[in-house]
């Protein structure tokens, strides 16, 4: 398909505003979304809408079936059982519910919760509160100059102590991936669980929860062509099962007395009250549109963009672009325009319908080691072209001069 | 609203102006204002004499609209009253919120009537309002009145 094949698909792409298309360069907040997932959405509604499981007749059980149906498919879309596939709003919700269930009733004073310096907030707020409430020590797996994560910062912070390790499978602000392999053969040695926060990685390229070989895996929705508002939880199934419920509420129960209840089955267990089986059809929809597309299509187009982009913007004076120059990396490239604030930056870009993002991008600790308090970003998806990248560097020109630099 | 609007002379100068931003000796009162949206943060630093506002200065880090409404603020409240000051903050917040329009009063904001047209990019509302927003917490309570 061609670039501008590929743009058609999206809606908000094709809104012309003062003779202009926008230039979205923001996926790592969220993702356009293509016609069948809005219309999958809107046909939720009109023609399959009541309560899923409950009522027996035709439309609750058109609900049923196609809130289970997208279970399975994300489930399959990542390797894994139906049963372990839990629904959550976003991924911060996901790692709340671990926080707060597995985390309560395994960590507990003097033991150790590990993650890296380059945590989204939604992978480090809800440990920092865990580890402050139970007294145990949070302590963060560090990068070294040339943004890697060293052997010996992974053997000497992930110790007999550590409970549990939670770390991203790509930055969304460096676009680096850390030593997954290696986290997790360390953390299995000295015991502790895994949880991957996989938000930028899941919509860019094929993840496999049996290849990653994490305990707990998380990612959301929206930043894969998916409505708001739905995300999933993958857990290993024994992990899943030991572990109590998070909300309580209608559907995830199996027997209600006055005094006590007993749990529904995986994955109810983890679903309180009414779900959300309209975003459910778009996420269904969203997964068939990759599919469709070809992970290796998304991920080859998406390389091609990443590496133009960072070989124009170094070409850029007065640009100065962030993280390391000789590794992959993905989805994300970090940057400022020297002596220009980046909101600045981004309201100049703004103006030629050229969309980034300027500030902490949710990783406030990341960007204080990095000695900096804020900087644009520029992320992609499948829909992103050469020629974006082309118009970004040209308004990008004009930035200083706006500034009376 | 048009860049050239926005980022007109007297604020990208303003911006970058040293005049106002420093580490003041002494000051009587310190007061730190963020944007906890995009960042921006400034130390407003002031020395009353009495209810007067006998110096000040504030150090930050922030956008040019946020950094430049700030200077333009210490250069209109310096050897003003609290009270003078507090007026001048309230006509400040109704020229954003675009319910002062009349002349004299905008007359009285002299340069920082420079993001009047700010109220049309709501995303920028909160970095032009922080310096004044973080005056009025500095001088609550400091009039005798509140
Ligand atoms: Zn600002």
């Amino acid at each position: 398909m061609t670039d501008a094949e590929i743009r058609s698909l999206f809606p908000e792409l094709m809104n012309e505003r003062d003779g202009r298309r926008m230039v979205y360069l923001d996926s790592a907040a969220t993702s356009q979304r293509p016609s069948e997932v809005i219309e999958a959405v809107g046909s939720f509604y009109a023609n399959d809408n009541a309560n899923p499981h409950r009522g027996t007749y035709l439309e609750a059980e058109k609900a049923t079936e196609v809130y289970e149906e997208a279970r399975n498919r994300t489930a399959s879309f990542i390797g894994a059982e139906s049963r372990d596939v839990i629904f959550t709003r976003n991924t911060s919700e996901a790692m709340n519910l671990l926080a707060y269930t597995w985390g309560a009733e395994n960590v507990g004073a003097g033991d150790r919760v590990v993650i890296t310096i380059m945590e989204h907030h939604s992978n480090l707020l809800p440990w920092q509160r865990l580890c402050r409430m139970k007294g145990a020590e949070l302590v963060y797996l560090y990068l070294n100059d040339s943004f890697e994560i060293t052997d010996s910062e992974i053997e000497e912070k992930i110790n007999a102590d550590t409970k549990l390790v939670a770390f991203t499978h790509v930055s969304n602000v460096l676009g680096v991936m850390p030593p997954v392999g290696k986290i997790i053969s360390r953390a299995k040695e000295t015991g502790a669980v895994t949880v991957m926060d996989c938000a930028q990685s899941v919509p860019h390229m094929k993840v496999d929860v049996n290849e990653l070989g994490a305990d707990f895996i998380a990612f959301s929705g929206h930043k894969m062509f998916a409505p708001f508002g739905i995300g999933a939880l993958w857990g290993r199934d024994e992990l899943l099962e030991s572990m109590p419920p998070f909300l309580s509420g209608g559907d995830m129960i199996e027997y209600v007395r006055e005094q006590d209840a007993t749990w529904a089955p995986l994955p109810q267990k983890f679903e309180a009250g009414t779900q959300d089986p309209g975003a459910a059809a778009g996420l269904l929809a969203a997964i068939s549109f990759m599919e469709r597309i070809g992970m290796d299509v998304i991920a080859q187009r998406e390389r091609d963009v990443y590496d133009y982009a960072l070989s124009r913007l170094s070409e850029l004076d007065h640009v100065e672009v962030y993280g390391p120059a000789d590794r992959e990396r993905f989805g994300a490239i970090p940057f400022n325009v020297k002596d220009v604030h980046p909101h600045d930056t981004a309201t100049v870009l703004s103006a030629d319908r050229v969309c980034v993002r300027a500030g902490h991008h949710c990783a406030q600790p990341l960007l204080k080691s990095m000695g900096l308090n804020s900087c644009c970003r520029i992320s992609f998806s499948v829909y992103n072209s050469r020629e974006d990248v082309d118009l970004l560097c040209d308004s990008l020109k004009k930035v200083r001069g706006r500034l009376g630099l | 609203m048009e860049l050239d609007e926005l980022y007109t002379q007297v604020i990208t100068e303003n911006s970058r102006s040293r005049e106002h931003r420093y580490q003041m000796q002494a000051p009587s009162v310190v007061k730190e204002g963020v944007n906890p949206s995009c960042g921006d943060e400034i130390t407003l630093q002031l020395e009353l004499d009495g209810d007067v506002i006998k110096d000040a200065a504030f150090i930050g880090d922030g956008c040019a609209i946020s950094q430049a409404s700030a200077n333009i603020m210490i250069d209109l409240i310096l050897g003003k009253t609290v009270e003078e000051a507090k007026a001048l903050s309230g006509t400040f917040m109704g020229m954003i919120k675009g319910e002062v329009t009349d002349e004299d009063s905008l007359e009285s904001l002299e340069d920082a009537q420079a993001f009047q047209g700010i109220s049309h990019m709501p995303s920028r509302v909160k970095c032009a309002v922080l310096g004044w927003h973080t005056l009025e917490e500095a001088l609550k309570g400091k009039d005798g009145n509140t």
